[in-house]
């Protein structure tokens, strides 16, 4: 490992043991469409109605360290993102277990904020979603809108959502995700939005919450932005884990797998 | 593979997570311990419906002025066909019989609507269940809470009514606040029940409203039950079954609170402890049927 963290004070933050994710996807069986066919998947007894499953995570272990920034890689699809939901607490297993050190949390709170209401309305919604008190988000509120740059172009924080541009829309949601502190932190590629400026300005962000959070997870198909924070990748291939180990040694093997 | 070394080589996974004080992610807490997390949600619920509420009429241009009209024009239109058209009126007098019908339906719409937001409480917001964490709970109370700031709006429109009808303030409109609330935790806890049933069997939504039309004519919104059954020769005790049917109960309540002239003679024996006895039972099923399944809401 490249990580002067001597072993004998090596603390587990998060440990994934054998753990396995299966989606259920309904009205996806394959077969006939038609009501009748529905109709006699569900008369049918047994398990399978109508349901297909989606193995998305098939045993994987690992155990993460506290001070550890970690890469997740791998083609689309081949369960990064599911992993990091897991480690979250967010979807259950279906077998095998995820321990954690306090609550993991996901950088995001797209799902929390409603495009009608006003900017100022969904600083304190997601503020609240994310479990921060009506304190902590008063004290912020500012931190938050100045970092967003919303009101560089007028007064737009007091206007509904619906009425940003996509670019301005997503500063904002990057800023309320990133306003709070987390003890395992995991980003989910957040890093390519808005403009040049603002990609600075949240990489930057990024660093400090780094800093702040014991573990941090980085999902991204940039290697550069990979190699640049993480000192250890795990890359994940059909929901299996088929590489982990020094970001180095790892991105060696996974560009000489992808041709890059 | 290369894992590296440790001192804790050996132990399995669950002896080191043990030692190092770790818990398993995304485990249910005990009863206690949610009730806690709820409680440290509470502005995230009331903000969250809140929210809901005002992005409802946000497009429209005459805004949150629907928040009233919507009730409205429900109310017109039961009358219309209910009143007019169908003389369902029969027993009551004429009088009272449209601040009778409006009441019967705002109260009937509180449920219906708590439990049709219920049924996609948690199907319908996959998206952030999966992406932040708090007690699940939170959701299902919060629409809730929503159709209970929709009752208040609907509120104002039934108290015109009333007085345009000659029933004015007095002391007896008290009731009306113990009787919505007990309705409130009735209706959180039939939501709670349906958000879990709806996660699990999305077609509900489909069927929900189906259930509830038929549940809301089983219930005495536009017609007096025992009015109806009274030229019929059964015997006394269904009325009094039909009429401790929770929604019935509490629509009885509200009007008897605040119409002139629906007296007690209109109201089922012991209808304060029906009131209490449904609000008690759902709410404290519905609870610990929602919690029980805590730590699988979000699977897809």
């Amino acid at each position: 490992m490249a990580d002067p963290v001597k072993d004998a004070e090596r603390i587990p933050t998060v440990i994934a043991d054998e753990l396995h994710i299966v989606y259920r996807v309904n009205g996806a069986k394959s077969g006939k469409g038609s009501a009748t066919a529905a109709l006699s998947r569900i008369l049918k007894r047994g398990e399978e109605r109508g349901v297909r499953k989606v193995h998305a995570v098939r045993g994987v272990s690992f155990v993460a360290y506290r001070g550890e920034a970690i890469g997740l890689i791998g083609s689309n699809g081949s369960g990064k993102s599911t992993l990091l939901r897991a480690i979250a607490g967010l979807l259950p297993a279906e077998k095998g277990k995820v321990y954690t050190d306090g609550q993991p949390s996901l950088l995001g709170v797209n799902a929390a904020l409603m495009n009608d209401l006003t900017g100022e309305r969904n600083v304190i919604l997601g503020g609240l979603a994310m479990g921060m008190s009506r304190e902590q988000i008063k004290e912020r509120y500012q931190e938050i809108v100045d970092f967003s740059g919303i009101n560089e172009k007028g007064d737009f924080i007091t206007l509904p959502m619906r009425t940003y541009s996509s670019g301005m829309a997503a500063r904002l949601r990057f800023s309320i995700a990133a306003a709070k502190d987390h003890d395992v932190l995991m980003i989910d590629e957040a890093l390519a939005t808005g403009d040049r400026k603002f990609q600075k300005r949240s990489e930057e962000r990024i660093r400090e919450l780094r800093k702040e959070a014991g573990t941090v997870f980085l999902v991204s198909h940039n290697n550069k932005s990979i190699r640049d924070t993480c000192n250890r990748v795990l890359w994940l291939e059909r929901g299996e884990l088929r590489m982990d180990g020094p970001t180095d040694e790892v991105l060696k093997e996974y560009e000489k797998f992808t041709g890059k | 593979m290369s894992a590296p070394p440790s001192p804790d080589e050996g132990l399995t996974a669950a002896q080191l997570a043990a030692k190092h004080g770790l818990t398993v992610s995304g485990a249910r807490p005990s009863l206690f311990e949610y009730v806690r997390q709820l409680w440290d949600r509470r502005h995230f619920i009331l903000a969250f419906s809140r929210a809901k509420l005002t992005a409802q009429y946000s497009q429209a241009k005459l805004g949150q002025l629907w928040q009233v009209a919507t009730p409205l024009l429900n109310a017109a239109v039961y009358f219309f066909i209910f009143g007019m058209l169908l003389g369902a009126r029969e027993g009551i007098p004429s009088d009272i019989y449209v601040p009778f019908l409006v009441t019967g339906v705002f109260v009937f719409t509180f449920t219906q609507s708590s439990v049709l937001a219920g049924v996609r409480a948690i199907s319908g917001n996959l998206g952030l269940v999966r992406a932040l964490h708090f007690p699940r709970a939170s959701l299902p109370l919060s629409f809730a809470l929503q159709q209970l700031q929709q009752l208040l709006y609907s509120m104002i429109v039934l108290v015109v009514i009333m007085m345009a009808f000659g029933s004015f303030p007095d002391l007896s409109w008290l009731l009306v606040l113990p009787a919505l609330t007990l309705q409130f935790v009735f209706n959180s806890g039939l939501a709670l029940i349906f958000a879990r049933m709806g996660s699990k069997t999305p077609d509900l939504a489909q069927l929900m409203p189906f259930l509830l039309r038929t549940w809301m004519y089983a219930s005495g919104v536009m017609f007096s039950i025992p009015a109806m059954l009274a030229d019929k020769n059964w015997p006394g005790w269904i009325t009094d079954v039909l009429q401790w049917n929770p929604a019935a109960i509490y629509m009885d309540l509200v009007r008897f609170a605040m119409i002139d002239g629906y007296d007690s003679s209109f109201l089922p024996a012991h209808v304060w402890a029906f009131a209490l006895g449904w609000a008690v039972l759902a709410g404290g099923v519905g609870f610990v049927y929602f919690w029980k399944a805590e730590e699988r809401y979000g699977r897809g």
